[in-house]
């Protein structure tokens, strides 16, 4: 009977598990009469609801429904059913068809088919449960790998180093809630020595913001190609990113165009968190009005001017940090923040590596162990290093104890040409200083030379690193100090080149460079260090004073 | 930024005048090979470099001068030189190239030794 049984099984929704076992007896001479229907049992078919309240086994052709199930199961051939039934929840029937001995079933066979129905109904639904698992954390693997590559993707679009400005400093810290954030932050050098700085957050966090994220970054910077004032970027940026975002997502962002000579700073907002300027009077918070990006198109952004001295700090931050909320569901809100750096102002030191810890070390203090990251947390400090002091060789050599004054310090980004705008820069900085004529054409071209080298062998012509030139003066020197990246390596000493070795083609005909520079200047000093190699440029100013 | 370089060739008095204009750098390389192959093509044994309208050599410039001066030896031709500015006349003694070419203040002046 139990063969019989096995042989006649018909069912619905995943019973292979039991499909599997081993018949108890009997051969089986007609395996292929064991057969699985897929009946589509909808939700608002009555026989759902009988089924459901069916005590033990149903006798099929006994139903009068309008069921397309029941008639599904007449057609199929079925003569008894047994609901499986776990938790309240139809996961199967075990079908009968017609006894091959054409009789009806006894109320043994029915007694029986009860019993198996009321064992296997479990059995199937742990079953059913273990393999949805299966499913589901091979699911969690597919999408945590897919985040994984996402993230290490979405870092790549954050800049790999900061900029490096003589007497300037930029920090930054980027931890987003999720695998991936609407967070972002970049820079950009401009061909005239200027520094853009850019922070931004989407709407939203996970994945949606960073694919957001990534495209505003992108128009941000083709932006920055055509524009060079903050709020005409912004104005640019918004009215391409209305055509593409998704609706209820937008962008907010704070663009500023830094000179770093001057310390002078010209800045627009889309609707983004004010930054915070840090001085040794207090701190004050920068204001400029505009509309967040990706609203609506054809906004204007106001465009605000500031000034940073020596020693001030600017710290500008996206939402997270001051919407993080601690246990008792307090938030931490702009005026602990403007309280913190404040503090952290009057105390003297407002670089922004001491802001970043300290504000790092208050939110994790605020939240609490326990704490759930709400939001992405970015922080980005730009700090003014008080002016740089005479290089100290400079001071040990001299016998008259030189003292240097800075007269201006700027980079230009590392990109073949820009040597005529570095001779160019210095020169006009000694205009006021007794150079002219010949003796300021020699500057120029070792200050082209010198820069060329820097840009050429030095950074290897590589967009992150620019070349920062110094000019400085003492009462009867001019020094011009080009640093590139090409620190901690020798330079060669500049030999006279073999003229006639060359003509002859027996040597390349460059390598005039440093022979040049060396033919141009009073004395020429190199100085290396791990990371930057420098090459000072000093001309006497034949005793005539500042 | 203006790297434009620019150059051309006449001929005069049997001479071949290449007018060089802008800046010579990196940039001026395949043109002023090119319009050196125009020179020599003119067959004129002397060929003269007007640099009455550049604005700047750099040392990679010193290096393509160096270039042509090696290629019209090979060929025995003569380079002369016009136009330089005093800064580069002394650029010129200093890398020595003086040696190895004349430099003559200006066109009338070529014209007169060579006639």
């Amino acid at each position: 009977m139990t063969a019989y049984l096995k042989k006649s099984w018909r069912s619905l929704f995943g019973l292979k598990a039991v499909e599997t076992e081993e018949p108890v007896s009997l051969k089986l001479d007609k395996p292929n009469r064991t057969m699985t229907l897929n009946l589509d049992l909808g939700a608002n078919d009555p026989l759902l609801a009988y089924f459901l309240s069916a005590q033990g086994v149903v006798e099929i052709d006994r139903l009068e429904m309008d069921s397309p199930a029941l008639r599904a199961l007449k057609e199929a051939g079925v003569k008894v059913t047994a609901p499986l039934v776990s938790q309240g929840e139809l996961i199967g029937l075990l079908n009968l068809g017609g006894r091959l001995s054409e009789q009806d079933y006894t109320t043994d066979d029915r007694h029986l088919l009860n019993t198996l129905a009321t064992q296997a109904a479990p059995a199937l639904r742990v079953a059913q449960l273990a393999r949805q698992q299966q499913i589901e954390a091979r699911e969690r693997e597919r999408l945590d790998q897919e985040l994984r590559v996402a993230r290490v993707i979405q870092q790549t679009l954050l800049p790999k180093s900061l900029p490096e400005l003589f007497g300037w400093r930029v920090d930054a810290l980027w931890q987003p809630a999720r695998a991936v954030s609407g967070d972002f932050y970049d820079y950009i050098i401009f061909s005239d020595g200027k520094l853009g700085l850019v922070i931004g957050d989407v709407t939203d966090k996970g994945v949606p913001a960073a694919l957001v994220m990534a495209t505003t970054r992108s128009i941000l910077r083709a932006a920055a190609e055509r524009y060079t004032s903050p709020g005409e970027i912004l104005a640019y940026v918004n009215d391409l990113l209305c055509q593409d975002i998704p609706q209820n997502m937008f962008v907010t962002c704070l663009y500023i165009i830094l000179d770093p000579i001057s310390g002078h700073m010209l800045f627009a907002n889309a609707g983004h968190n004010l930054p915070v300027h840090l001085t040794q009077d207090g701190v004050q918070e920068l204001r400029a009005t505009g509309m967040p990006l990706g609203l609506m198109p054809g906004m204007n952004y106001e465009e605000k001017e500031a000034h940073l001295s020596p020693g001030d700090g600017l710290m500008i931050y996206s939402d997270g940090l001051v919407e993080a909320h601690n246990v008792s569901g307090d938030m931490f809100g702009f005026p602990r923040l403007r309280e913190l750096l404040a503090q952290q102002s009057q105390l003297g030191d407002r670089s922004g590596e001491a802001s970043i810890q300290m504000l790092k070390g208050k939110l994790a203090e605020f939240t609490g162990p326990a704490w759930e990251q709400e939001d992405d947390v970015t922080l980005v400090t730009l700090e003014y290093v008080a002016s740089v002091e005479a290089p100290s060789s400079v001071q040990e050599e001299s016998q008259q104890e030189e003292t240097y004054a800075t007269l201006a310090e700027f980079s230009l980004p590392s990109e073949p040409g820009n040597e005529i705008l570095a001779k160019e820069e210095v020169a006009r900085i000694v205009q006021g200083l007794n150079f002219r004529g010949e003796r300021l054409e020699r500057l120029k071209t070792a200050v082209a030379e010198a820069t060329m080298n820097a840009m050429e062998h030095g950074n290897q012509y590589r967009d992150d690193q620019p070349v920062n030139i110094q000019v400085l003066a003492s009462p009867s020197t001019l020094m011009v100090r080009i640093s590139d990246y090409g620190g901690g390596q020798p330079i060669p000493e500049p030999e006279t080149p073999d003229l006639e070795a060359k003509l002859a083609g027996l040597q390349s005909p460059r390598g005039w460079g440093l022979f040049l520079i060396k033919n141009m200047v009073d004395e020429m000093r190199v100085q290396t260090d791990e990371v930057h190699h420098t090459v000072e440029l000093i001309f006497n100013l034949e005793g005539k004073p500042l | 930024m203006n790297h434009a370089f620019g150059a051309s060739v006449r001929q005069r008095s049997g001479l071949a005048i290449i007018d060089l204009s802008g800046e010579i750098n990196a940039f001026a390389d395949q043109e002023l090979d090119a319009v050196y192959s125009e020179a020599e093509a003119t067959n004129a044994s002397n060929i003269v470099l007007n640099f009455e309208r550049v604005t700047y050599i750099n040392s990679t410039g010193i290096a393509l001068i160096v270039g042509l001066l090696a290629r019209a030896r090979k060929a025995n031709r003569r380079l002369a030189v016009i136009g330089l500015s005093d800064h580069y006349v002394e650029i010129f003694h200093i890398t020595r190239l003086v040696d190895f070419m004349s430099i003559y203040p200006d066109e009338t002046s070529v014209l007169a030794q060579v006639g």
